[in-house]
């Protein structure tokens, strides 16, 4: 009897501790750094799991023009404000110019009617938000994949980083300039394309004019607007925060295919 | 599943209590990480939801979109006003949902600060935490699935015969759960009808709509099987299905606790941390 009593305490006691660790406890622990690591097992188990799972050239679904969301909610930046942007855009980006270097052979330099006069690719899909929201929108652009292929990849490429005109915060250093990462299992998806089009016509700014990447495996922030730069590289190391994108140095996921 | 004590002692006048393992070390085991996991989903599950609290059918679904369920602050004077609609129901929430707070301390938040993790308004810790508790709460619950399996804990503990699914059964089982009548001697070895029908449900319908409709949500998963979207008709709707399943687990526990409190706190909590059950015979014949 003893026994069972002194047992009951205890559970009372372990009870009340795990209480008071819910109301007060849940936000330092959901700060702590060791936590942190052990809760980021989870991004690389899930990217295992949906390599295994998924081969590399499944498509996203593609929907017909009925299936087309009547407003696409444009995020994110909608209107980059520097001085470079908006004389580029008063001049329909006729300036404007899409650099692909780094771990290439052949850097490429191409302008929108370039990029206008390769072989395109048009498809219907599902954007999705990491908030949340889902809008179906039509892409026209540049697969990416033979683009690449056509500048020569050095053999210590992994990734493609995309440099945009915004920045979606503000800040002295630039660290607030928008910017992201695929590896070249994304990059040579069918699906990865340069899409200058949405609904049939020229992008508009909220969207992203005059080029933004489409990724269609992964969450909305993959799908960088206002692109400016790709560079070919081996690490992120020295971009910003080193985890390869605006919001990936914001906590968010790299591999945003959940 | 029933091996009896033999130490204990019989009161004198009473029943004769008789001691018996309930549960095996894989149901509580399992049992416990799964009420960790399940908290900290859904925490974690309405820190993501706030993200965007509104809910739609189909394929796509935005703010320019009919939501039917959305939860919203409205300004008005001296604070925001929550509102929690589903159709054309409006309700006013203001302090619990939509409006945390009031007067000058007033903020536009879906689900309160006390039932989110974290506290604070962070997407991306939330997801983590999602995602983690997701990956724990599979792999928990497949080592529950192949073991119960193999075991025959599914068929011979959580089956209900064709007689205990009689609608006379039944209604008698519903007369005395109301009464607050709970079985003893030899039916308290058993799970009853309702709760076997209960567990059935959570274990086989719930759960495993919550994983499916949580996996119809990720795009990657999407392109490797497209089948998810036809299965629920669309993202939006497996995310309403989502939210859906999560409230109804959260009434699944909530009448699970009751009884578990009901029928006998102490007894219960040993039975699925020991393994130990004490039932209720009668004097023995």
């Amino acid at each position: 009897m003893t026994f069972s009593i002194t047992r009951r305490r205890l559970l009372i006691g372990s009870a009340a501790g795990l209480g008071a660790f819910s109301l007060t406890g849940c936000d330092d622990v959901a700060q702590n750094a060791n936590v942190q690591s052990v809760l980021e097992m989870a991004e690389r188990l899930t990217m295992r799991s949906q390599r295994l799972l998924v081969s590399k050239d499944k498509l996203a679904r593609e929907f017909s023009e009925e299936d087309i969301s009547p407003t696409f909610r444009p995020n994110g930046t909608s209107q980059p404000d520097s001085e470079d942007y908006t004389r580029m855009m008063e001049s329909g980006f006729a300036d404007w110019r899409l650099k692909i270097d780094g771990l290439v052979d052949r850097p490429v330099n191409l302008s929108l009617a370039d990029l206008k006069m390769l072989p395109s690719r048009t498809q219907i899909t599902r954007h999705d938000c990491v908030e949340g929201w889902s809008a179906i929108g039509k892409w026209t652009g540049v697969p990416l994949g033979p683009l690449l292929k056509s500048a020569g990849l050095k053999p210590q490429a992994r990734y493609a980083v995309f440099y945009c005109a915004d920045q979606l915060e503000q800040t002295i250093d630039g660290s607030g300039t928008y910017y992201e990462s695929i590896d070249l299992i994304d990059a040579f998806h069918p699906q990865t394309i340069l899409a200058y089009q949405m609904n049939g016509k020229d992008s508009e700014v909220a969207h992203g004019a005059p080029l933004r990447l489409r990724v269609e495996r992964h969450l909305g922030y993959k799908h960088a607007k206002y692109l400016m730069r790709i560079e070919i590289k081996d690490s992120f190391a020295g971009l910003w925060g080193g985890k390869g994108g605006f919001w990936e140095d914001r906590g968010y996921e790299w591999y945003a295919g959940i | 599943m029933a091996t009896i004590d033999d130490h204990l002692q019989p009161a004198p006048n009473g029943p004769l209590p008789v001691v018996i393992r309930r549960h095996s070390l894989a149901t509580r085991l399992t049992h416990w990480i799964n009420v960790v996991c399940l908290s900290l989903l859904l925490m974690s599950g309405l820190q993501i939801f706030n993200a965007h609290p509104s809910l739609y059918w189909g394929q796509y679904g935005a703010d320019a979109d009919s939501s039917w369920l959305s939860v919203s602050a409205m300004k008005q004077d001296g604070g925001a006003r929550g509102v929690l609609r589903i159709g054309n129901l409006q309700i006013t929430t203001t302090g619990i949902l939509g409006a945390s707070g009031t007067g000058d301390d007033a903020a536009e938040r879906g689900f309160p600060s006390w039932i989110t993790v974290p506290s604070y308004q962070d997407l991306a810790t939330g997801r983590r935490w999602h995602l983690f508790f997701a990956w724990l709460f599979v792999i928990n619950g497949t080592i529950y699935a192949l073991i119960s399996f193999f075991s025959g804990h599914f068929r011979r503990d959580l089956a209900p015969s064709g007689d205990e699914i009689s609608p006379r059964h039944l209604g008698r089982e519903i007369a005395d759960h109301a009464r607050l009548r709970f079985p003893k001697g030899e039916s308290a070895r058993r799970y009853n009808s309702l709760q076997k029908l209960a567990y059935v449900a959570v274990i086989f319908v719930l759960l495993p709509l919550m994983f499916a409709t949580g996996l119809t949500m990720s795009p990657g998963m999407d392109a490797g099987y497209p089948f998810l979207l036809d299965l629920f008709g669309g993202r939006q709707s497996a995310r309403s299905i989502h939210f859906i399943c999560a409230w109804s687990i959260v009434v699944f526990v909530l009448v699970h606790v009751a009884m578990v409190i009901l029928s006998g706190l102490w007894n219960n909590m040993r039975s699925m941390t020991t393994g130990r059950y004490v039932i209720e015979t009668g004097r023995s014949e």
